[in-house]
């Protein structure tokens, strides 16, 4: 057992077996030697590739799916004109492609999974030679994708993700996030709650757990506070449940008149109709009647959870019947395209790919501290839900946050939320120290 | 010790080349980026490890994602605490899912077939949903655990280092040298050839022909006066510490540690692994974790567009109509196929792609010897 059979010869064999094999693999490590060397530079590859990382298997599917479908409008609109290209101002792109030249994209599926979302982005920065990656349904994702595109030095534009968390604590140089956060759906909610439901209520929480469940869950709960509302409990529950009635139950019996359900996708589309269906909305409790909230919703889901979200209010990042010019455009193209409207993450999504062009094509280069610059303190308008800031203290996008209630007599299945309300943009600017967070150097690291 | 017989040696030689040259022999199929290299060699070594358990004692464990899960979430620990360098944090993650595959594997190991499968497939999900929600302080939950740039990592700070890339986020380094891309694919290859070897050594050895009695007549065993509690609990720490090893290599190629590496479906997919590859062989196991990496990775990027040029060269309706089955064989469908490989092979092929390849040359040479 003990003998030593590889003799010096098997050694030196075995060595030199490694040594030629490590000789033989490409050699991508030379370093940039002069200053503008980054990671998949278009003006090397001679490509301009875009890397949409959506879930298109798991709980947000659905979501995924349709941002998906946003992007390649996006890259259409980019390479050819229209949509958000007649309204966007200021608006650089001359709708040929970025720089003159068009541009091209590859896919993947983060199966609403954080390992996955890091192993599509991965791919498509070390494979596919993409210049900047965007997409995700869940701040998990975004926030992972995130810091790992920030080790790579190639620019995330995030798609849906809610949680203060990818702005605030988790915020990365390389990371931008058009949509809104837990803390503006707070702010934007509470006048309306106080208004329809009264500043004496007592509201239990159930929360996604998770990231974003958990930053939407302090900040409704500091915003009702701010009411008078009395917080009774908050419960966790696990992402990707079925069936919630375990949590439901104990609701009847604390005293709460509000149930508030910080879920998302497939778990509010679940959760909501067993809340309405085990009869809180019938119940009459301190007096009062017995009310849901949804802090946060989007067609998709409330199509979903049809008639359980008559009345429901909730806050939106957009809604596709918005009145403004780039609301009309984009739902225009999209509902040519694929002959339904679009939701708020293909809104989201669809914005980022263009922003992202805008900048490009502003700051001449791809040069990511270059395109870095050009989105920080860059004020726009005419993509939905008026003038528009991207703060560059922590990469958060100001503009006005909807409030949206459950639509009681949709006139089509697309037609189920109404907008009751905005929160104004002045309304919903916060102290970017509250969340603390830091966003880490311009240099880009060379992938 | 070193000791391996001349097939093995030649067989040893073979699968170092083959790994090694993966950068090479994958380029023409698309796979040769070090993230999908990094995960096919760690897959492998997990795959390895499993393999000892249940090829070699046909004990079917159902949880052993759990030991990938503690092996990454030690490496970030003490990437987070200790040192950006990664050999504390490997021994560290080896050890720690040891020890839990000690405690599981003490309490499992009670009961055999399914009764088993189901009581480390409750350990697992126990471990999957403590990390989730009950232990999120230190799990971070559904997030995962992520390095932050003033996290304290006492030995680095007490030596001073200066760690690579000192303005952004610190990056897990070997003696210095970064472990992201190639390097850390290198650090996965070693480690799968060292892997490779040691499972060769145990496959040789007595004590891995105890194991397969133990496969193939418990019983007997036992009535030949034979212990078997402490031949497979050894084997059930062993293939925790390979998947403890995978777990930490997980975290040092790329540092962040999320739950859902513990969930039942990791666990199962380490089974249809084995399976695929040949369940008891030494390169079974490898070859079906490259060959599920591969299709979770690649055929799930295909999108329409790119199957649009790959049969840009048939006439109009002839390619929509490939396009169009194609598909849905591909991109969000990847799960579709893999299935039904997975039926093809346990239909056909009980012994996995290796006894496919056994019988392919049996043939081969059942052929050349009728000319003769």
């Amino acid at each position: 057992m003990t003998r030593l059979l590889m003799n010096r010869r098997g050694l030196l064999r075995t060595m030199g077996a490694g040594a030629a094999a490590t000789m033989a693999s490409p050699m991508f490590f030379t370093r940039g030697a002069w200053a503008n060397e980054f990671c998949n530079s278009p003006e090397k590859s001679g490509k301009i590739i875009f890397g949409f990382n959506v879930p298109q298997t798991g709980s947000y599917a659905e979501e995924g799916l349709e941002q998906l479908k946003a992007y390649e409008l996006a890259i259409k609109h980019i390479n050819e004109g229209g949509g958000m290209l007649d309204t966007l101002k200021p608006l650089s792109l001359k709708g040929n492609g970025v720089l003159g030249k068009k541009v091209e994209f590859v896919s993947g599926d983060t199966q609403t999974n954080t390992d996955a979302a890091r192993d599509g982005a991965r791919r498509m920065i070390e494979r596919d030679g993409a210049i900047m990656v965007t997409g995700s349904v869940t701040s998990g994702e975004a926030i992972a994708v995130q810091s790992l595109c920030q080790e790579k030095g190639v620019i995330y534009m995030a798609g849906l993700t809610h949680s203060n968390d990818t702005t605030g604590k988790d915020k990365r140089r390389y990371g931008f996030r058009h949509f809104f956060n837990a803390y503006q759906s707070g702010v934007a909610i509470a006048p309306h709650l106080a208004s329809a439901y009264g500043k004496d209520r007592r509201a239990y929480h159930l929360t996604a757990d998770y990231t974003w469940g958990w930053t939407q869950e302090e900040s409704i709960k500091a915003a009702t506070e701010a009411l008078g509302w009395e917080t009774v409990a908050t419960v966790r529950t696990p992402l990707g449940l079925g069936d919630y009635s375990q949590y439901l139950t104990p609701v009847l019996n604390s005293g709460a008149d509000v149930l508030i359900l910080n879920h998302y996708g497939h778990d509010m589309v679940n959760s909501l109709p067993q809340a309405v269906q085990f009869g809180l909305r019938d119940r009459q409790a301190n007096g009062k009647d017995f009310q849901i909230v949804v802090p946060m919703f989007s067609e998709l889901m409330a199509v979903g959870a049809g008639e359980a979200v008559k009345g429901i209010i909730g806050t939106s990042n957009w809604h596709w019947a918005l009145e403004d010019a780039g609301t009309q455009a984009f739902t225009k193209a999209y509902g040519e395209a694929y002959g339904v409207p679009p939701s708020q993450a293909a809104h989201t999504g669809y914005v980022q790919a263009i922003l992202y062009a805008d900048a490009v094509e502003r700051a001449g280069s791809f040069y990511p501290p270059e395109v870095i610059k050009a989105l920080e303190g860059h004020e726009f308008d005419g993509v939905g839900i008026g003038p528009t800031l991207y703060r560059d203290s922590d990469h958060q996008c100001f503009k006005d946050v909807l409030v949206v209630q459950g639509n009681d007599n949709p006139s089509s299945k697309f037609d189920v939320l109404n907008v009751i309300g905005k929160a104004t943009r002045d309304e919903v600017t916060y102290d970017p120290s509250i969340f603390g967070g830091e966003l880490g150097p311009y240099e880009p690291n060379q992938c | 010790m070193l000791y391996l017989s001349k097939t093995d040696r030649l067989k040893l030689l073979a699968f170092a080349a083959v790994v090694l040259l993966m950068p090479i022999w994958l380029t023409p199929l698309g796979a040769a980026y070090p993230g999908l290299m990094q995960k096919f060699a760690i897959y492998a070594i997990f795959a390895i490890g499993f393999n000892i358990l249940f090829g070699l004692t046909g004990y079917l464990s159902f949880g052993h994602a759990a030991f990938l899960g503690v092996g990454s979430y030690t490496a970030v620990w003490s990437f987070k605490l200790l040192t950006m360098d990664i050999l504390p944090a490997m021994i560290f993650a080896v050890i720690v899912s040891g020890i839990f595959a000690l405690v599981i594997g003490f309490f499992s190991l009670r009961r055999t077939g399914i009764y088993f499968s189901i009581l480390t497939l409750a350990f697992a999900q126990m471990c999957y949903s403590l990390a989730y929600s009950v232990l999120t302080p230190i799990t971070n939950g559904e997030t995962g655990l992520l390095l932050t740039r003033n996290d304290p990592r006492i030995i680095d700070t007490a030596l001073g280092a200066a760690h690579v890339g000192a303005e952004g986020l610190p990056s897990p380094t070997f003696l210095g040298i970064a472990m992201s891309g190639y390097s850390g694919f290198y650090l996965c290859a070693v480690l799968l050839i060292l892997a490779f070897f040691i499972a060769q050594k145990i496959f040789a050895s007595p004590f891995g022909l105890a194991l397969r009695g133990i496969k193939s007549n418990q019983t007997r065993m036992i009535y030949t006066g034979f212990n078997t509690k402490p031949y497979t609990l050894a084997a059930f720490v062993i293939s925790g510490m390979f998947a403890g090893l995978a777990g930490g290599l997980l975290a040092v190629t790329d540092p962040i540690a999320g739950a859902e590496r513990m969930r039942w479906t990791e666990s199962g997919n380490i089974v249809l692994m084995t399976i695929l590859g040949g369940v008891g062989t030494l390169i079974g196991p490898v070859i079906g974790a490259w060959v599920i990496e591969y299709f979770e990775n690649i055929f799930s990027a295909i999108n329409k567009n790119i199957l649009n040029q790959t049969f840009d060269f048939l006439p109009d309706g002839l390619q929509n109509v490939i396009v169009t089955v194609a598909s849905k064989f591909v991109g969000e469908g990847w799960h579709l196929t893999l299935g039904l490989l997975f039926v093809f092979i346990v239909v056909f092929l009980p012994g996995g792609l290796v006894e496919g390849w056994q019988k392919l040359m049996a043939r081969f040479r059942g052929k050349g010897r009728e000319k003769k």
